[in-house]
């Protein structure tokens, strides 16, 4: 039961901030300033979930074999392929990794 | 400096006129580009869907994540912490955190968007990391449109399927992490975000904001760190606005200047009030927003 309470509480949460985000009257944002930020802040956040689903287990730091999936992906966007390809590697190189022992 | 006199080239207009001079892109590429996107994540509900299985949530609770909550990185906090032995609330509150960051893009994206208020309740739904940056790599309001409607579609029904069909696979599948589904989550990020590194300022918020993350995961509450990263944005343009050269040159050097005049033309779609007071804030013509950044990025890759 407590799982479906959390469950529903995330679920309105995650909703209405979303919503929320939508409903700003336009004259808020009419400020260089905060386009900027606004502009700004997904680079942020994209950069900081990107490195803590790569290298953490939980609340601990870890290298393991994501950290070469993800260089794959990297390496995959710097010769330009495409979102499936790149996604792709970093899945196969983190399995092959771990496949050997990694 | 270049920005006041402005982009001649991409004015405010350009949501309602075609595509500039230079790249103009057909809705067929738009389309493409979204559904890429749109397929890549969607087929990583799959990993989701035994994840959450994993984790020891039903087939129902599974699902109702993905068809409600529908924020990937949420719905994996929240089950993560769950399998972790975590409080179920403090779970939720997590889960809540990383959300959170799904307000910023909508501030972005109504904007952009520009929707009737009746239509905004439901597109709401679908204001997650992807459609948000489809949405914003798109040159005009039409284009934006089409992008964002057509990744959060395609992404809705396949991520749901694949959930559906992870959790029940999850037991054929044995160990998942062995077959490296843990790395879809982050590469699937990392796609997304490489677009924005325009110039040097979204570098140095990337690049501080991934020590802020990385550095306060051990020490706070799990969802936490992530929106103290997400303070690199506005530290960066503080630091932007002080340093010698002033808001305009500084640090971004040669790129500063072309950016900044491709960038106002992304972001101003909707922005066309900023737009027209381009004096008000002498500073601020440096900024060289993502979007637009976005906007030129997406003919390269993809």
């Amino acid at each position: 039961m407590n799982v479906w309470i959390a469950i529903a509480a995330t679920a309105v949460g995650c909703y209405l901030v979303k919503y929320a985000g939508l409903l700003v009257p336009a004259h808020a944002l009419e400020r260089p300033l905060v386009q900027r930020l606004a502009a700004l802040l997904p680079v942020a956040l994209l950069a900081a979930l990107t490195a803590q689903q790569t290298f953490s287990t939980g609340q601990t730091l870890v290298l393991d074999a994501r950290a070469a999936g993800l260089a794959a992906a990297a390496l995959a966007l710097v010769l330009r392929a495409p979102f499936l390809v790149v996604v792709g590697a970093a899945v196969a190189v983190t399995a092959g990794v771990r496949a050997l022992g990694g | 400096m270049a920005e006041q006199t402005a982009p001649p080239e991409i004015p405010a207009g350009v949501a309602s006129r075609t595509p500039g001079p230079g790249p103009g892109k057909p809705d067929a590429a738009v389309v493409r580009d979204a559904l890429g996107v749109g397929v890549a994540v969607g087929l990583s509900g799959f990993a989701f869907g035994v994840t959450s299985a994993g984790a020891g949530l039903t087939l129902l609770q599974t699902c109702v994540l993905s068809l409600l909550v529908f924020t990937g990185a949420s719905q994996f906090a929240l089950v993560g912490a769950i399998a972790a032995g975590g409080n179920p609330m403090a779970a939720a509150a997590g889960a809540f955190f990383l959300g959170v960051r799904n307000a910023f893009y909508g501030l972005r994206l109504s904007q952009l968007l520009a929707l009737p208020r009746w239509l905004r309740p439901l597109a709401a739904h679908w204001v997650i990391d992807e459609t948000t940056a489809v949405a914003l790599a798109q040159p005009t309001r039409r284009q934006i449109r089409i992008g964002f409607t057509v990744t959060g579609l395609t992404l809705y029904v396949l991520w749901n399927l694949t959930t559906l069909l992870g959790a029940l696979g999850a037991e054929a599948l044995g160990d998942t992490d062995a077959w490296g589904l843990d790395a879809a989550g982050p590469a699937v990020f990392l796609a997304l975000l490489a677009p924005m590194l325009r110039t040097a300022t979204e570098r140095a918020a990337a690049g501080l904001a991934v020590l802020l993350g990385l550095g306060l995961l051990p020490v706070l509450p799990a969802g936490v760190p992530v929106l103290v990263a997400a303070l690199a944005a506005p530290a960066v343009l503080w630091f932007k606005g002080r340093s010698p050269g002033g808001g305009g040159g500084s640090p971004a050097g040669p790129g500063a200047g072309t950016t900044g005049a491709t960038g106002t033309g992304g972001g101003t779609p909707g922005a066309t009030g900023a737009g027209t007071h381009p004096a008000t804030d002498a500073g601020s013509g440096t900024d060289d927003a993502t979007g637009p950044g976005a906007h030129r990025t997406k003919g390269q890759d993809r």
